[in-house]
Formats: structure tokens, sequence, C-alpha cells
């Protein structure tokens, strides 16, 4: 049985969804990395993903639009970014609890509005694949990379749009100097509050995006507590990848194709415990840690709130 | 002299306060979405009191769900003393709980008591396992223990999900094609006894004792003390000879081992079995979180601990009352939960301002008379 896995069309298949199934994790991951580079750790993703989840959910069912339902997503993601940066930034709070509480509101809000505006799990019809001319005719590459949703689409074509902003603009150099010397950016004239709004804010904005791709392209239903845990992932794949957007995708992918296979192996039957595999990519991530942490040094301001020196 | 002696009480009773406003604005925030959902705040809020107060039964009701939060809280007060940022409270539960599981389906020709102990011991060492890998991990390697954390809760649930579908499952259900993942039920001599005819179980006594113990070992034991130094400023407590990164990983130890007894409790004490629906919060209702934020709302003192995870069982227990009530459902409860964590930490600013001016006052009275306020760690940290 095992034999059946390495079958190209299965193969195929594995690597398709796997691809697919990586767009949450780069939404919400790229967008964590902005927050990160500019010094806040924001571990609300996972509420802020769920509840953008839901807004795209309700208002593509109610309105029949998907690109509204996006758009509610972005907003709603967009609003949670904006208490976070408020609660981090201006009150100082300590940055991973108030990412908790973030996190318990958006799981709480989420489930609430779910049971009270839907009340049972519904289904839309999420955004088809667009086979993009020519290059989706191309036996096997064409169905992994070129016969997907625009979503996913875009969720790669972020990757080098978030390098080249963070290594090859005025914006990206300001947003690292706060992350990495406040003080000095600051006496620079970088206004550091004004830097660290906007990267959360665009953070948040992404997760939302993140949560639009779980309920509106990839699952088209919206449950309690859908996303679980994949917040959580993709805020330790900034760490995984280094706070670098390359990096971000490899370990995304990661998580996504052993994913991808598991739901092959439970499809074809094959009697191997898919729970361990699952567990694979956290160990594997654990180890990348370990190795890596030692020698790639993040963020120097991470997690620290700025103060003026009086 | 006397004048600033006056204020100096008022702003302490005042920090001392400031959760109850934390959850009062959390209540009033709560009233608004009650209101957007059409229903009556003022009866909803009847309805979750008398759900949780209302009778002896709801009361008893409260107290179980109260004992994993005070469980889990009194780690998060050891870690969070020492600097340590624990949420892997969840995955803690999950393995101490079935550790625990294990030795009660596993020694089943022993006395009962015996098999108790050694249940809620082996649910101890297993959360302690859990949390000191990520201890291990953060003194050792510098792996950020929030990460290393938030992985083994996944690693967990995994490890949950594989041994209730395999190794573990219930004899009886291996045989039906539904194959309902779970474990055998624990032999009723092998169960915490009741402490009255309510669900009320040993284990809240268990854990009022235990927030006794984590206090005078907060406060009263070296261990304690290098914790706490630890926590305050790990580069003094090089200076002063303490070995920083041994206590770092005995913070997580310890943190893992309370909310793996948790956990374990939960097992012997309720539910008697292990059941997994694939999540996390399946088995532990999400309490390796909530633990959090009555650990925080307790201002990180065990004691404190106490009546706040008696508050937030309440909320929890009387959320389905509420929901019967006005049709709102108790999910309400868990974004209130988030939004006191959110309110306490920002309203710390205040507490920090305040306590620098204390500080200061103290100061230019007389150089000798600086007292150094220990309640955060974080508030009063060394410039390094």
């Amino acid at each position: 049985m095992i034999s059946e896995l390495f079958t190209t069309t299965v193969l195929i298949g594995v690597l398709a969804s796997g691809i697919r199934l990586a767009t949450p994790y780069l939404y919400a991951a790229i967008g964590e990395t902005f927050g990160q580079r500019s010094g806040v750790l924001n571990l609300g993703v996972e509420g802020q993903m769920l509840l953008g989840a839901f807004a795209a959910f309700y208002v593509t069912l109610t309105t029949g639009s998907l690109w509204l339902g996006v758009l509610a997503a972005l907003i709603v993601g967009a609003l949670m970014g904006l208490a976070m940066a408020f609660v981090t930034v201006n009150l100082h709070a300590q940055q991973g609890i108030s990412g908790i509480g973030f996190y318990l509101f958006g799981l709480g809000l989420s489930d609430l509005l779910f049971q009270k505006m839907l009340g049972t799990v519904e289904t839309v019809k999420g955004f088809t694949k667009i086979h993009i001319p020519v290059l989706s005719d191309i036996p096997g590459i064409g169905e992994i990379f070129f016969s997907q949703t625009v979503l996913v689409y875009l969720a790669f074509a972020l990757v080098p749009v978030s390098w080249f902003v963070l290594n090859k603009t005025t914006l990206g150099l300001k947003i690292r100097a706060v992350g990495e010397n406040p003080d000095a950016a600051d006496s620079l004239g970088v206004s550091v509050a004004r830097v660290r709004y906007f990267t959360v804010i665009l953070g948040g904005t992404l997760s939302g995006i993140a949560g639009a791709s779980l309920s509106i392209a990839l699952l088209n239903v919206f449950q309690q507590n859908m996303t679980s845990g994949l917040g959580f992932i993709a805020v330790a794949l900034v760490y995984f990848g280094a706070w670098r957007p390359w990096g971000v995708m490899a370990g995304a992918l990661l998580f996504s194709m052993v994913n991808s296979l598991q739901l092959w192996i439970q499809v074809l039957g094959i009697p191997i415990p898919s729970d361990i595999a699952v567990m694979m990519p956290y160990i594997l991530t654990i180890l990348v840690l370990v190795v890596t942490v030692s020698r790639v040094r993040g963020p120097s301001a991470l997690t620290k709130p700025f103060e003026r020196e009086a | 002299m006397k004048k600033r002696f006056r204020t100096d009480w008022v702003s302490r009773v005042f920090d001392a306060l400031l959760p109850l406003f934390a959850t009062l604005a959390a209540l009033i925030v709560g009233a608004v979405m009650l209101l957007l959902l059409k229903a009556n705040p003022i009866q909803a809020y009847q309805a979750l009191w008398d759900g949780a107060f209302g009778s002896s039964n709801a009361f008893a009701e409260t107290l179980v769900k109260a004992t994993p939060l005070l469980l889990v809280g009194l780690g998060i007060c050891i870690a969070f003393r020492g600097d340590v940022i624990n949420i892997g409270g969840e995955g803690q539960m999950i393995v101490g709980a079935l550790s625990a599981t294990w030795v009660g389906l596993t020694l089943t020709a022993w006395p009962g008591w015996v098999v108790i102990t050694l249940s809620l011991l082996a649910g101890f060492l297993g959360g302690a396992i859990w949390g000191g890998i990520a201890g291990y991990l953060k003194a050792y390697f510098k792996v950020n223990e929030i990460l290393s954390t938030v992985m083994m809760n996944a690693i967990a649930v995994q490890l949950m999900n594989f041994l209730l579908r395999g190794p573990m499952i219930d004899p009886s259900q291996a045989e039906l094609a539904s194959k309902i993942p779970q474990t055998a039920r624990l032999l009723e001599l092998f169960r915490l006894p009741r402490l009255a005819p309510t669900r009320l179980h040993l284990g809240a006594l268990i854990a009022v004792a235990l927030a006794i113990l984590v206090y005078i070992l907060l406060w009263r034991t070296t261990l304690g003390y290098r914790i706490r130094a630890v926590g305050q400023s790990p580069f003094a407590s090089r200076y002063a000879g303490i070995k920083v990164k041994r206590y770092v990983v005995m913070a997580l130890l310890l943190s893992g081992a309370f909310a793996g007894l948790a956990g374990a409790t939960q097992v012997l004490g309720v539910n008697y079995r292990m059941i997994t629906d694939g999540s996390a919060t399946g088995f532990t209702g999400s309490a390796g979180f909530n633990g959090i934020v009555a650990a925080l709302f307790g201002q990180l003192h065990p004691i404190l601990t106490i009546p706040a995870s008696i508050l937030f069982g309440a909320l929890l227990v009387g959320a389905n009352q509420m929901q019967r009530a006005v049709q709102v459902p108790s999910a309400l409860v868990t974004a209130l939960n988030g939004l006191v964590v959110v309110f306490v930490v920002s309203s710390e600013i205040w507490r920090r301002r305040r306590q620098r001016r204390r500080l200061a006052a103290a100061g230019a009275e007389s150089e000798s008379a600086v007292e150094a306020d220990d309640d955060h760690p974080k508030s009063v940290k060394v410039r390094a």
C-alpha cells in the first residue's frame, strides 16, 4: 500500500495541495515578520485569523461576493492590529501576554458570532482555481504551481515583495532600525510609535486575510476554533525563518507539505499513525530553533516597549 | 510627611484594585456586546451569577471548574515570577493527564489510595518533564520559551490523539467500528473522593493546600528566592553567585508540574477517563490559558490566585446559565476573559508610574528608606 504513495498522480496531488495549504501560514507569518522586525511580538495572530475567517465567511455568505469577504477580513484584522498596537506601543503592555488576551478574545468572539449569526456549519462557494494559460498545461508542474486560487498566488507573491520592502526601501530600513535600536532611530527623527503602528496593523490585516484564505478559499466553511493552533505556528515560523521572508516561506512549505502528505495518507487509507506524522514538523521546528538560535540573532528590541529616556 | 504617607497608602490600595477595575471594564464591554446582540445585560449577568453561586450545586460546579485554573495558575505564578512566560499549560495538562491515566489503568491490582497518589505524582512528573524540556531549551540553547511551549502544546495534542486512538484506546471501543478515541474508565477505587453530594472532589482541597505551599516556596525558601531573583534581574543574580540557568529550568519545570497536576485531577476527579475530539481545548477547556488569566488577576500571588480562580471558574460555569436565560452563547465569557487579560496588562503602566513616583519620593526623603516593591519582575528591572 505504501507504494501507492509514490505514483506520479499522488505525488503531484501531495505537492499541489501542499502549496495550497501553505497560504494561511504565509499570510500570517509574513505579517508577523513585519511586526517582529519592528520589535513587536504579536501572539494574538490566532485570534485575528479566527475573526478574519468569520468576517470573510459571513460577508461572502450574505452578499455573495468573495472580494467583499476578503475586504471584511482585512478590516477586522486591521482593527485587531490597531488594538494590539495601542496596547503595546502606548500602554507598554507586556507583548506576550496581551497577545494571549487578544487570542482568547478572538477565539470567544468568533465562536459567539458563529453561534449567534450562523448557528450551523454552512458552506460557501469559495475562490475557484485560476489556470494560468500555457503554464498550467505543463504536465505536473502546471497542476502544482499554476492551477491555484488567486489567494495562493498573492500569498506567494507577498514573499519577494516583503523581502524587497524590508531590505531595499526606506520604509524597510526604518522598520529594521526601530526593531534593532529604537533609541537611535528615534534620535534620527524616525517615529518609533508610527512605524510600530504600521507594522502591527499590517500584521493584523494579513492575519485577517490568512483567516479568509481558510474560510473562503481552502475549506469554504466556518467552524469554532477552525484555525486550531495554526496562528501560533505562524508566529513560530517567523523564528524558524530567522525573520526573513524567504526563510518563513520555507518553514510554511515544510508544515503544509507534511499536512498535505498526512491528508493523502488518510485518503489512501495507509495504516500509518498520522498523528505521529503531524507531530514531526513541530519537533523539527524546535530542533531548527535549537540549531539556529545561537547563530541567528533576532531583532534586539523584540518585546521591549519603547520609552524615551527622560 | 504625613500627607505623603496618606497618598502612598491610597495609591497602594488603588494598585491592588487595578485587576478589579480591569474586570469591571471587561464586563462593561460585555454589556455593550450583549446589547448589540439584543440581550438584556442585567438579566444576563444575573443569570450568570445565579448559575455560578445560586445553589450549593452551582457553587460546587464553580469550584470544580476553578480547580484546574488554580493549579495551572500556581505554576504561572512561579514561572512569571522567574520572568519565564509559560504558555504551554495546555500541553502540560494533557501530558500530566495521560501519565495519570496510564498509571490508573495499569496498576489495577494495587490499593486505591496508593494508585491515586501515584497517579497524581505521575501527572506532576509528566507536566514537569513537558515544561522542563522548554526550560532546558531556554536555559542552554536560548530557544524562546513562548515558542517552545507552543510547539510542545501541539506535540502533546498529537501524542494524546495517537495514544487514545492506538495504544491506550478503550478495549471495548477497539472492537467497535466507531472506535471513539477514548481510554477505558478508571476503577471506582482510583477516583478522587467527592467532598459533598456534588461533583466537588478532593482535588479542590489539594489545590488550595498547594497554593499555601507555593506561597511558602516563593517567599520562604532559597529556591523560591532565587527563582524570583533571576526573574527580577538575571544580570545581578549572576553576580550574586546564583546559577541562573538552573533556576530558569526550575521555574518552567515546576510551572509545568502544576499544570500536569491540573490535568491529572481532571481525569481522577471529574472525567474518570480521557477522551479526545482532536484538539487541546477538547480536553482542557482552555484551562491552560485561563489559568494564566487567573494568575495575572491574582497579581501572580498564589494566595490571591485562589479567589481569582473561583471568579473565573464562576464565569465559566455561569456562562451556561446565561446561555439558557438570554440565548447568548457562553463563548462570550471566553472573549471577556481575553479582554480582562488585555486590560490587566495594559493597566500595569499606571501601577509602574506610581511605583516609580513612590520610589522617587522615598529616595528624596531619606536615602536609607528606599524600599523595593517586589511585586512585579518586569516593572523594576535593573537596566543592564
